[in-house]
């Protein structure tokens, strides 16, 4: 195993990842055997997590380098399909596995954005940048920018972008394992962040890039496999053909009817009506206050005195915890009543069909998230120094290609996911007794994933009385397809994947930033390569610690944040890359006004619609890309052919970036 | 840098450059349309039922992703072969 990535490796890629997925599902196999045995849901989610984990660190280990070529961009010797592999990971958060399918479950056909948006953005990856980044051939996306726009300042815009768009993003992504841990092995969620940390450092820290594309192949295999096989067996049961992507047409249908019956049904009405009345309740008790929590807390004592002595003690408890359970002041009481009277909102509306395009989104607001989330995934550093790694720009073509693919086998799974996982809570959970709901709805509402509250009384679950979180379509679907346990834990094992291997490229992005754009090209050239290589590794340390320290606040923002980093990443990276390369004369002037531009432009309508109620054409926050995208362009183009045109030898390099012939060569792991 | 530029006729590579950009725009203009004239018809094209399937649902959710992957194969081969046609491929070792 000490050879990985050197030569008698890459020679038998093939091979070794498939006696891996062999061996992986040979171990999935007798865990399934053990459970029959009786093995303990715990023992299993603990063999998971310490295999999966082993596994990772194992090829993180003995992936140790000394090279620079090696640390930062693996040799240049990853092959195409298996670079695919990696990205596909590396793009795959915590959010993608777990998070999309809700989405959609949530949103029905607006929540395609997302798919569309994560997918299509790699069109433009693959005709605007990627081959011509791989011509280019250094370490970093500022390595770029500094050698087209000469000189430091636009690499420090660089490094700045690359840094807070990929900051917020890790921290999500330590966040998503620290849940991860604690969901499924009952560890504090601060343990679990911390031992995830481990998990993440030692496959990234000793082999830099080459470890952590090794890593996230075997990380890739693991998360598909676990992500397909709930849906797969879903479908089977429901219609007979194991292919969920093509069966869940007639699921579609079925939702349809349903959602129809469900809207038409007096019990739902009356129960939306309920709501109603509690919205108002709620709202009166908000403009009451502070009078109305003095009131309630009188109430209570007055009812606890009331008592009578022989009065069963439980109810007793009731009251007291009733008691203690109200607001300390009537600061909490408001964001606590906002959000009981925004679900309670929530509830009595009439729901709007699953297929209906723009129901949810207006149709403007659907297409400008789409548009922001393609620009975005095309300029996050982290997917873009991929293709560093391939050894040639030919291969950086074929590359985009099979990540594409590979990213495209759990996205086009996600709707189906979605399809199942509401059919079964159309058809098969609403109008259940309330005493005989299945367990899955226990063990999930235990992590607050799943809440009803019976708000009719008549002991019958109804549609509107039923909260399902976006997090539980995933997590509960082997529970729902009546999987054992074995699954749901590889579901688990699968989402650690998807979070170890995103935090791993973006962990790298960041200390690369630092490292190589920072320490070596600006403060100190003439350092060594251990003393480079050195610092590197100290700070992917302190950078992973800080995102665990922050990660262990579990700031609600986190979420809100990510989804800013994509605009940040559009606003400020794509216009300037992509001028960079097509427009030979854009110039120095011309792109560092476009990238300030674009990345203000974008962050003024941020705060200013998420804070200030600024608004143009009614677009919402999470798409304020939509005006920094093409500020960063226009200003840079205007700005440019104002200035002095970029010099000869410029244009000779953009010349060159161009084509493929002279492109560095990959280096031989065994020189 | 740019030595790489040395001997390379000059005419053939505006001609290479020419080539890479109308394949790039016609990529483009295919996703375009997939993306966002498919979405804005969507509820037109929710009518057209297949499998269960509404096409406007089908596209957002399947369709368009082939079509995306398909896209970048289609444009990496052609690249590819184009490189070669034009004389500026990577050395061999």
């Amino acid at each position: 195993m000490a050879s990985v990535g050197g030569k008698s490796f890459l020679d038998n890629l093939g091979k070794i990842y498939a006696i891996y997925t062999g061996g992986f599902i040979l171990f999935v196999i007798l865990l399934g055997i053990g459970e029959a045995f009786g093995m303990s849901n715990a023992a299993i989610g603990y063999t998971y997590m310490g295999i999966t984990i082993g596994l990772y660190a194992v090829i993180g280990i003995s992936s140790r380098t000394a090279k620079v070529s090696e640390y930062y961009v693996a040799g240049r010797s990853v092959p195409a399909f298996f670079n695919g592999m990696a990205t596909g990971s590396d793009w795959m958060s915590a959010a993608s596995f777990i998070g999309m399918a809700g989405t959609i479950f949530g949103l029905g056909y607006d929540g395609l954005a997302y798919i569309m948006g994560w997918t299509g953005g790699y069109v433009l990856l693959a005709v605007f940048l990627g081959p011509y980044l791989r011509k280019f051939g250094q370490f970093t996306i500022p390595d770029f920018l500094g050698a087209r726009f000469g000189g430091h300042a636009a690499r420090t815009i660089g490094i700045l972008a690359a840094i807070t768009a990929s900051f917020t993003y890790l921290i999500a992504q330590v966040t998503g394992v620290g849940i991860i841990m604690s969901r499924f092995l009952n560890l504090d969620f601060n343990i679990g962040v911390f031992v995830g940390l481990a998990g993440i450092l030692v496959c990234s820290m000793l082999g830099g890039m080459k470890a952590v594309t090794w890593t996230q192949v075997a990380q890739y295999i693991i998360l598909i496999i676990a992500y397909l096989i709930p849906p797969t067996v879903m479908s089977y049961k429901a219609t007979g053909v194991p292919i969920s992507e093509i069966m869940y047409g007639q699921v579609l249908q079925k939702i349809d009817k349903k959602e129809k019956e469900i809207n038409a049904n007096p019990k739902e009405i009356e129960v939306r009506e309920l709501w109603k009345q509690e919205v108002a309740k709620i709202d009166a008790d908000i403009k009451g206050l502070p009078a109305s929590l003095d009131q309630k807390k009188i109430d209570l004592q007055a009812k606890i005195a009331a008592l009578a002595p022989d009065a069963p003690v439980a109810d007793k408890e009731k009251l007291e915890k009733a008691l203690k359970g109200l607001p300390k002041d009537a600061t909490e009481a408001k964001d606590k009543w906002d959000a009981a009277k925004k679900k309670a909102a929530g509830l009595s509306k009439q729901i709007k069909p699953y297929l209906e395009p723009f129901a949810r989104l207006d149709m403007k607001n659907m297409l400008a998230l789409t548009f922001c989330l393609m620009v975005g995934t095309a300029g996050l550093p982290h997917i873009l120094m991929r293709y560093y790694t391939v050894p040639s720009v030919k291969d950086a073509r074929i590359s985009c290609g099979w990540s594409l693919f590979f990213i495209f086998l759990l996205y086009f799974t996600a709707p189906a996911y979605a399809a199942f996982a509401r059919d079964t809570v159309l058809s098969n959970i609403v109008g259940l007794p309330i005493s005989q709901l299945p367990q899955w709805m226990a063990n999930w509402g235990k992590v607050g994933l799943v809440s009803f509250k019976d708000i009719n009384g008549d002991g019958i679950l109804q549609f509107y009385e039923l909260t399902i979180g976006a997090d539980a379509i995933v997590l509960a679907m082997p529970e729902m397809a009546g999987l054992p346990y074995v699954i749901s834990g590889l579901v688990a094992a699968g989402g650690l994947a998807a979070a170890l291997s995103t935090a791993d490229g973006l962990l790298l992005t960041i200390s690369n930033a630092l490292s190589h754009d920072l320490y070596y090209k600006m403060l100190n050239p003439q350092a060594s390569i251990i003393k480079r290589l050195t610092v590197s590794r100290i700070l992917l340390v302190v950078t992973a610690v800080i995102a665990a320290w922050v990660a262990t606040y579990k700031l609600t923002i986190i979420v809100e944040l990510v989804a800013w980093a994509f605009s940040i990443a559009a606003a400020s990276f794509f216009p300037a890359l992509v001028m960079g390369i097509w427009d030979k004369r854009s110039n120095k002037a011309g792109a560092l006004a476009g990238m300030w531009v674009g990345f203000l432009s974008c962050l003024i309508y941020m705060i200013g619609s998420r804070f200030y109620g600024l608004d143009i054409w009614g677009i919402k926050t999470i798409s304020s890309g939509l005006f920094g995208i093409p500020m960063g362009f226009i200003v840079c183009y205007v700005v440019s052919r104002m200035t002095a045109p970029p010099s000869q030898e410029l244009q000779d390099f953009v010349e060159s970036v161009r084509i493929p012939r002279g492109a560095t060569k990959a280096t031989s792991h065994d020189e | 840098m740019a030595q790489e530029l040395k001997g390379l006729d000059k005419q053939k590579l505006k001609d290479y450059w020419k080539y890479n950009v109308r394949l790039t725009t016609i990529t483009l203009v295919i996703w375009f349309v997939v993306t966002y004239v498919c979405s804005a018809l969507a509820p037109q094209l929710n009518n057209i039922v297949i499998l269960g399937f509404p096409m406007g649902y089908y596209m957002g959710a399947q369709g368009s992703l082939i079509i995306f992957v398909w896209l970048i194969f289609n444009y990496a081969f052609k690249m590819n072969k184009a490189d070669k046609t034009y004389g500026v491929e990577e050395e061999e070792d």
